[in-house]
């Protein structure tokens, strides 16, 4: 017992003696951005996960303790966390990574917000009040989100500052060509109406011309119900969506249901990294996104 | 006088010569002056372009637009609300009500446990307390926070605290009125419960608030390990039950608390607790029962010991709880109360003359019990739970009183099924079934049903 004490004691002095920066992501999209920027200089955590609604996350205990060893928390903002961050951050105990602390990086506060409500209701549904919170989907937004990350990082971790900024101009401009490929690939689904299940696509859609013509569920947040899904299967008559899309991890039923009496394809798409086996960077997300839109066009 | 006409002389050609100089340097001057004036006044032209051309820029593109960069720093585009309302604390509103059929019994008592007073006996249609709750960050030191609830014409200060921000190392000091961090249910409010009332445990441990609510100070350190191990120790006025209130210098109850938790794969995850509480109790006081079925005055003085344990188990399909997921919770309490009991009562078996006299005698208890519940939901708008609560009334030492008053042996016990729809994060309605034994000799069957609506903020989803 004495000697299970004693081995505890010492792995508890022993654990924070790690060089790189420990950087909490809450989203697996920018843990793979700080991994672009911060390469082997750094320590990721992953919040969440692709198959996982991160509105939805509780204050666990492994958050907790995570939140705890971080110098970094990487967050989307725009109250996507709302119902579990602030809660963390507050009861882990460190304060480098309190809001308005450099340790603490919200995305969201780098990018012009789509769909800012005029009336905050909550008859409105989930909304959120800075705006729509799923940034990560238009690339265009992890330029100016990656320059102050690195920015960020640099402070924190002064020693690899001028590393941080060298690898975000790479990453800057591999991500610029990649851009231009996916745009130039992509032109087919300019204008082409869509159903989403979720406002989950706002960005993508701006970013690529999609049209979306109506949304599953009835208001952010609340299921699809059966009377939601048949009035848009009647819509369908007059505007005509040409596939219906969710995220990895939106049920399907919905989105196969409508798809089945519509006789349009539903497609599921990553969302964020992880969402399916070729996602499995910042780069396959974008590419396998493209693919899996050209695929349900056709 | 040889000098005088020179030198008058010389004044004449001075002046001469300075009359001529100054007519020449005047127009050479005159001209420099003007020349100098034009220019100024076409530099000062210049500037005031460039000004009110670089104040029209700024007019167009307000700088938080602005997508230059700074002194090497992006800027933020989020702009900040300039107006006062904007640090408004976040306010949230919680409605409760409910309809309760059940049995008539006026002096609800847990059978075999210390009588505390019970507010449950409230039959057919009722309003909950309604709770307020106000919450802000103070500065980048402070967080307070303040739950009033409000339940006919009476308001309760339920929660007032503030917390440190910046303390760093895993320190949190909170300080005011919190509900205490023993236990696992004990934190949370009744709007967050799985269940319509308490578990049985939490009524015989604290009374029908059923949640141990200290005046005072709490410490918590969360260990810098990759397990969550998290230590807590309160100290306070320990004016609740099971102490009293002593008006003391000094602490007047004391809390411990260990937790720990972890991932069990992407899908599972866990927390598991030990807590102790002592409190002390000066006249506390309650009505029991006396050989011959009369009421009876009993007034404890001593200290009361709390151990418990709790484990929380939670898992849904990748971790994503949105869909479908499942809770586990249970937890296991001993007490031991050790002290002297006085009993009194006019014509009462202590007091059969009504002389007034009291019959002291030592008060040594040693009691248990647990509850576990199982909580599944099955689609995103429904759960169904079931809930076992058991309790030992163990043993109770009364000294020169167990000849006067009754000390039932008893294990009550109380079986729950509900079931809940939530139309949203923020509005749920509940129908609940429970099989109430906690009182010896009746069997109580108690539905109810519920409904809980929070407006206003977001609220926490804690674990």
């Amino acid at each position: 017992m004495i000697r299970l004490c004693l081995s505890l004691l010492l792995s508890l002095a022993c654990l924070p003696a790690t060089a790189a920066l420990q950087v909490f992501a809450t989203a697996p999209e920018w843990a793979a951005l700080v991994r672009e920027i911060g390469g082997d200089k750094v320590s990721i955590y992953t919040a969440t996960t692709a198959l996982q609604d991160i509105h939805r996350i509780t204050a666990k205990p492994s958050l907790l303790a995570q939140a705890r060893r971080a110098q970094l928390v990487v967050a989307t903002g725009a109250e996507l966390e709302i119902g579990w961050l602030p809660l963390v951050l507050r009861d882990s105990g460190n304060a480098g990574i309190q809001p308005g602390q450099p340790g603490y990086f919200e995305a969201a506060r780098y990018v012009t917000l789509l769909d800012v409500p005029a009336v905050l209701d909550r008859a409105q549904g989930d909304v959120h009040a800075a705006g729509n919170p799923h940034i990560q989907l238009d690339p265009r937004n992890l330029f100016r989100i990656g320059e102050a990350l690195a920015v960020r990082m640099g402070e924190l971790d002064p020693p690899n500052a001028a590393a941080y900024q060298a690898a975000y101009k790479t990453f800057a401009e591999k991500w610029r060509a990649a851009i231009a490929r996916w745009e130039k690939e992509a032109a087919p689904l300019r204008g082409v109406p869509v159903l989403v299940h979720h406002a989950s696509f706002l960005y993508l859609s701006n970013w690529l011309g999609l049209k979306e013509t109506g949304t599953l569920e009835p208001k952010p947040g609340v299921e699809p119900s059966s009377g939601q899904l048949t009035a848009l299967l009647a819509r369908q008559q007059n505007v005509p969506a040409k596939m219906v899309l969710r995220t990895a991890y939106q049920s399907d039923g919905p989105s196969l249901w409508i798809a089945g009496k519509a006789g349009i394809p539903a497609v599921m798409l990553p969302f964020t990294v992880g969402g399916t086996p070729e996602a499995g960077d910042l780069f396959g997300l974008f590419d396998d996104t493209v693919r899996r839109l050209l695929k349900g066009l056709n | 006088m040889l000098h005088k006409p020179f030198a008058v002389a010389a004044l004449l050609a001075a002046s001469c010569g300075a009359q001529a100089a100054s007519d020449a340097d005047l127009a050479a001057i005159r001209s420099q002056i003007d020349e100098m004036k034009k220019s100024y006044e076409q530099r000062i032209a210049a500037l005031e372009q460039k000004l009110s051309q670089a104040e029209a820029r700024s007019a167009a593109n307000p700088p938080a637009a602005a997508p230059v960069a700074v002194e090497g720093r992006p800027q933020a585009v989020a702009s900040a609300s300039s107006s006062a309302s904007a640090f408004n604390p976040e306010v949230s509103l919680v409605l409760q009500g409910q309809y309760n059929q059940m049995k008539n019994v006026p002096n609800r008592t847990i059978t075999g446990f210390w009588p505390t007073e019970d507010g449950t006996n409230q039959r057919g249609f009722s309003v909950n307390e309604t709770e307020l709750m106000f919450a802000a960050n103070i500065d980048p030191y402070w967080r307070g926070q303040a739950i009033l609830s409000v339940q006919g014409d009476s308001v309760e200060v339920e929660e007032a605290w503030v917390r440190t921000l910046a303390l760093g190392s895993g320190l949190g000091i909170k300080g005011g009125r919190f509900k205490s961090g023993i236990g696992y249910l004990n934190e949370q409010h009744a709007h967050t419960w799985d269940f319509a009332n308490a578990p049985l445990m939490y009524n015989v441990l604290f009374g029908p608030s059923a949640s141990y609510v200290e005046d005072g100070l709490q410490f918590k350190w969360l260990a810098p390990t990759p397990l969550f191990v998290e230590f807590g120790a309160e100290i306070g006025r320990g004016a609740a039950y099971p102490g009293s209130d002593s008006n003391k210098n000094g602490s007047g109850a004391g809390a411990l608390y260990a937790h720990v938790g972890d991932d069990v794969g992407v899908s599972s995850s866990w927390r598991a607790g030990v807590s102790y509480l002592k409190t002390s109790a000066n006249d506390r006081q309650a009505d029991f029962v006396d050989v011959n079925g009369a009421t009876a005055q009993g007034t404890f003085n001593g200290n009361t010991d709390t151990w418990i344990a709790d484990f929380v188990w939670k898992w849904a399909p990748n971790g994503n709880p949105k869909y479908q997921n499942f809770k586990f919770q249970s937890e296991y309490f001993v007490r031991q109360d050790k002290g002297d009991l006085s009993c009194a009562g006019l014509a009462s078996a202590c007091d059969p003359l009504a002389a007034g006299a009291a019959v002291s005698g030592s008060y040594d208890t040693r009691q248990s019990g647990w509850y576990a519940q199982g909580v599944y939901q099955f689609t995103p708008e429904w759960r169904a739970g079931l809930r076992y609560d058991q309790l030992d009334s163990g043993s109770q030492n009364l000294g020169a009183n167990a000849a006067y008053l009754i000390v039932p042996d008893y294990k009550p016990q109380r079986a729950t099924a509900m079931v809940d729809y939530s139309w949203s994060e923020f509005s749920r309605a509940r129908l609940q079934y429970a099989q109430d034994k906690s009182m010896q000799g009746v069997t109580d069957n108690q539905l109810t049903l519920q409904y809980i609506m929070s407006l206003g903020a977001h609220g926490a989803h804690t674990f």
